[in-house]
């Protein structure tokens, strides 16, 4: 931890407003950024730390309030703006073009061209692995981004802000789909990057990681600043307490209860690449761990399970009776729910609303000869809102609007209107603030309690440790290992995971 | 409550409107015989083909397809009713023959889609050429010509001195707009424009919803073609050439975006109508076909621009 904190400013925002219509997502804020430092931007979901993220990289205008660049007041007009003004920034929602190249990517809009007006590949090619070394990562440059998984796409995002040799270095929630390996490497690169002068704003919902990387932190909480503190001044309580305005802890609500009935049983399920000789089952009344490093197979074993990917061989029972069921739709049908890792591909539809959303799978059961029963439609919706406390205008506002934490609530919120009693979680509290974490929780063991199977992938092993009954480890797509909870530490997963 | 996405949503339906209202405002000044009753009747039916095609093209580019054989599917099922009415067919069965053969070249392009993995754009180019061949050969090339005068009361009758095309067409897009806001066939095509991959994931049967509209869409060309027939009094192997550009066009001044998800059947109507206020507005003051083909582009071209203005503002 870099402790000492040098004086010089090169960001300050003053009295910052951001109105969206019906929400006042920054309301009078007052933020500075010192040279070299690691500035963390903390508070609930729907706080405005997004925003005032987005304003400063100029993807959105601000409604009132002035921004200060290295002492120059600026208005600034666009994302490229900000980037020549040397501000790079990793958005929250990855923002990668699919289909090309990781080294097309991170140079998008930044190509050289020789005379003619042609890129020069060579160029293209030299520096991005140049770059992908330096952050010590295995990523073949020529190889189109949508081949990679999320946590790749997400180091492409970083080299991609590297490349433009910013001072400013704005990260949006980067480890949300790192695992721990990954984490340790971007924040090797932090400290690298701010001993060097870069100044980093870093928003993060891990607690942990801000007392590992940040130099000071700064709380929001409806919009309003509520305070900044030097990290070595302030303890994780006092932080919590600034942000939900209340006392909470960060724990665990373990639930004893004595597992059931045998709900799902998969055995020797393989899929060429994927998964091999993968066996398990899961209980009613238990939660089921699934730990591993990143590609481990951890999303591929929940997709195959769903029907969402074929399978070479194996066989799956749902309460002993197997199965053979070829879609999602079939396996649905079945009472069993997915909660994807990337809701904004696979969760959601963005262009619904919240209401829609919630009541997309089980929209069949309040219709009549195909004709949807809006009444019904809205008392459930507005039941799960509440219940989980989704933070939206109303329940017609367009998903796509909401913070990510709440988005990640309204695609859970679908299974649980479905109910659905057996539940896959692939990192089911990414990008959650604190509260709403405890409340996932929570609701996961009130699921529990009341008979659901729940299998629940995780790349937070505190997480994993606290909340299973059993966890099984994947290395390299197959099962390495399995621990109860009672015998459950990091370092025995952690074991497992790397093949020791 | 209202909220900001409805308010926006119905902004833009607003924008259309006014802008129906000034294409109609600008003719009224230039031509005195626009505004007559008689010619605004005239508008309504002429624009009723058009409008009905773009019921089942809106339908399409909400799950963000597109269906280019609307004009060829549209002159096969008129000259397959054609035929059929020659060869001494009742008037009821030949029509429905018609409909579901426009029906079967609908489905085809949704088979095509969704089971056979082929982009949109392909398959109903293939589908374009193939109904349009299909058409000519059936004809050897020639129009069929002289139909009862009960199947051509379909074309001529009236309610209130209403025409018949327009009273179908305002049926079918009552039907239509109920069909899309209010049954799980309407929130699918949303939802699969939107996010295909996780509506499939939500356990919609994404495959059978596509194939269903492009179905629609061509049973709507069918119907069309129908209509068309009993107008003129003729089927036309050639009929319906570029129609799916004045369907397209008629969607998307709608402000029905291209990308899916989203759009509205009443938008669609009022993109029609503009479409066909402008090409009666400009015959009646004599402007050529030519100049009528570059006013239309231009229109085509502002209303897009003006929905991309409004939608940036959103941010
Ligand atoms: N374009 C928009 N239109 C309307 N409301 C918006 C828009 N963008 C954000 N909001 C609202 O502004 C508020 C702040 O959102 P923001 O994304 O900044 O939160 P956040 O602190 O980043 O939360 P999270 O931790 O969940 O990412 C939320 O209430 C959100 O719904
Ligand atoms: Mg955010």
């Amino acid at each position: 931890m870099n402790s000492k904190i040098p004086d010089n400013i090169v960001l300050k925002v003053s009295k910052v407003c951001k109105r969206f219509p019906g929400v006042k997502a920054l309301d009078n804020v007052d933020f500075e950024l010192r040279e070299g430092e690691v500035h963390v931007l903390l508070g609930e979901n729907g706080a405005g730390k997004s925003t005032l993220v987005k304003i400063i990289s100029g993807a959105i205008p601000l409604s009132g309030g002035v921004i200060s660049l290295f002492e120059n007041e600026v208005v600034i007009k666009s994302p490229k703006h900000a980037q020549e003004m040397g501000i790079a920034t990793i958005y929250q929602e990855l923002n990668l073009i699919p289909s090309l190249s990781a080294s097309e990517n991170i140079f998008l809009g930044r190509e050289t061209t020789n005379r003619f007006g042609l890129i020069k590949k060579i160029n293209l090619l030299s520096s991005s692995r140049r770059i992908l070394e330096d952050l010590g990562l295995e990523i073949d440059c020529q190889v189109q981004v949508k081949n990679f998984g999320i946590a790749q796409q997400q180091m492409i995002e970083v080299a991609k802000a590297l490349s433009m040799n910013a001072r400013i270095l704005i990260m949006d929630e980067p480890t949300s789909a790192l695992s721990e390996t990954e984490i340790q490497l971007l924040f090797k690169t932090i400290r690298r990057l701010t001993k060097k002068g870069v100044s980093v704003i870093y928003i993060s919902h891990r607690l942990n990681e801000l007392f590992e990387i940040g130099d000071r932190v700064t709380v929001l909480r409806d919009g309003k600043l509520i305070g900044t503190k030097r990290i070595v001044e302030t303890t994780k309580d006092e932080l919590i307490k600034m942000m939900v305005n209340r006392d909470l802890r960060e724990h665990y609500p373990k639930l004893k209860t004595d597992s059931g009935k045998e709900v799902l049983r998969v055995e020797k399920l393989s899929s060429k690449g994927k998964l091999k000789n993968i066996s398990f089952v899961v209980n009613e009344c238990e939660i089921l761990g699934i730990a591993g490093l990143l590609g481990s197979g951890r999303t591929e074993l929940a997709r195959a399970v769903f029907a969402a990917d074929k399978f070479d061989s194996g066989k799956i029972f749902i309460r002993g009776k197997l199965q053979t069921l070829k879609s999602p739709r079939a396996v649905i049908k079945n009472g069993i729910g997915f909660v994807t890792e990337d809701r904004k591909a696979q969760g959601l539809i963005l262009s619904l609303s919240v209401k829609e959303n919630i009541t997309l799978s089980s929209l069949k059961s309040f219709s009549k000869f195909g004709f949807i029963n809006f009444k019904k439609e809205k008392e459930k919706a507005d039941r799960f809102i509440n219940e989980i406390k989704i933070k939206a205008i109303n329940a017609d506002q367009i998903v796509y609007y909401l913070s990510g934490g709440n988005q990640q609530k309204v695609a859970l919120a679908k299974w649980l209107c479905m109910e659905s009693n057996v539940l896959i979680f692939d990192e089911p509290t990414r990008g959650i603030d604190i509260g709403s974490k405890i409340e996932i929780y929570s609701l996961m063991n009130r699921l529990k309690s009341e008979g659901a199977a729940i299998i629940m992938i995780s790349s937070e092993l505190p997480e994993l440790i606290g909340m299973c009954d059993r966890i099984i480890v994947m290395h390299r797509h197959q099962i390495a290992g399995e621990v109860s909870s009672s015998e459950a530490t990091q370092e025995t997963i952690m074991r497992y995971a790397v093949g020791a | 409550m209202i909220n900001k996405n409805q308010i926006l949503q119905n902004s833009r339906q607003l924008g259309t409107l006014i802008g129906l209202f000034i294409v109609i405002l600008i003719f009224w000044l230039l031509s005195p015989y626009f505004f007559s009753t008689s010619n605004l009747v005239n508008i309504l039916l002429q624009s009723s083909i058009n409008a009905i095609i773009a019921v089942g093209m809106t339908y399409v580019i909400i799950t963000a397809g597109i269906d280019l054989s609307v004009g060829s599917i549209m002159a096969f099922s008129a000259v397959i009713l054609a035929s059929a009415m020659q060869s001494g067919i009742g008037v009821p069965i030949a029509i429905l023959i018609s409909l579901i053969v426009g029906t079967l070249c609908g489905l085809s392009n949704g088979l095509l889609i969704s089971y056979g993995m082929l982009p949109p754009f392909i398959a109903t180019l293939g589908m374009m050429s193939i109904a349009r061949g299909a058409a000519l050969l059936v004809t050897q090339g020639k129009p069929i010509s002289g139909f009862s005068p009960e199947f051509r009361f379909l074309a001529t009758g009236e309610i209130l001195s209403i025409p018949f095309p327009v009273i179908l067409m305002i049926i079918i897009y009552i039907a239509a707009h109920i069909i899309l806001k209010k049954t799980l066939l309407g929130r699918y095509t949303y939802a699969i424009g939107g996010n295909e991959e996780a509506s499939h994931l939500s356990g919609i049967n994404t495959k059978i919803i596509k194939t269903t509209v492009y179905g629609i869409s061509g049973l709507l060309s069918g119907f069309a073609g129908v209509i068309l027939t009993a107008r003129l009094n003729s089927a036309q192997p050639i009929a319906g050439i570029m129609y799916e550009l004045d369907a397209i066009a008629a969607v998307v001044i709608g402000g029905t975006s291209l990308l899916g998800g989203e759009g509205k059947i009443s938008g669609t109507l009022i993109g029609a109508l503009i479409m066909g206020v402008l090409r009666n507005g400009l015959n009646l003051l004599g402007v050529s076909s030519f100049v009528q083909q570059i006013v239309i582009g231009v229109v085509i071209i502002i209303a897009v621009l003006v929905d991309m203005i409004l939608k940036k503002r959103k941010k």
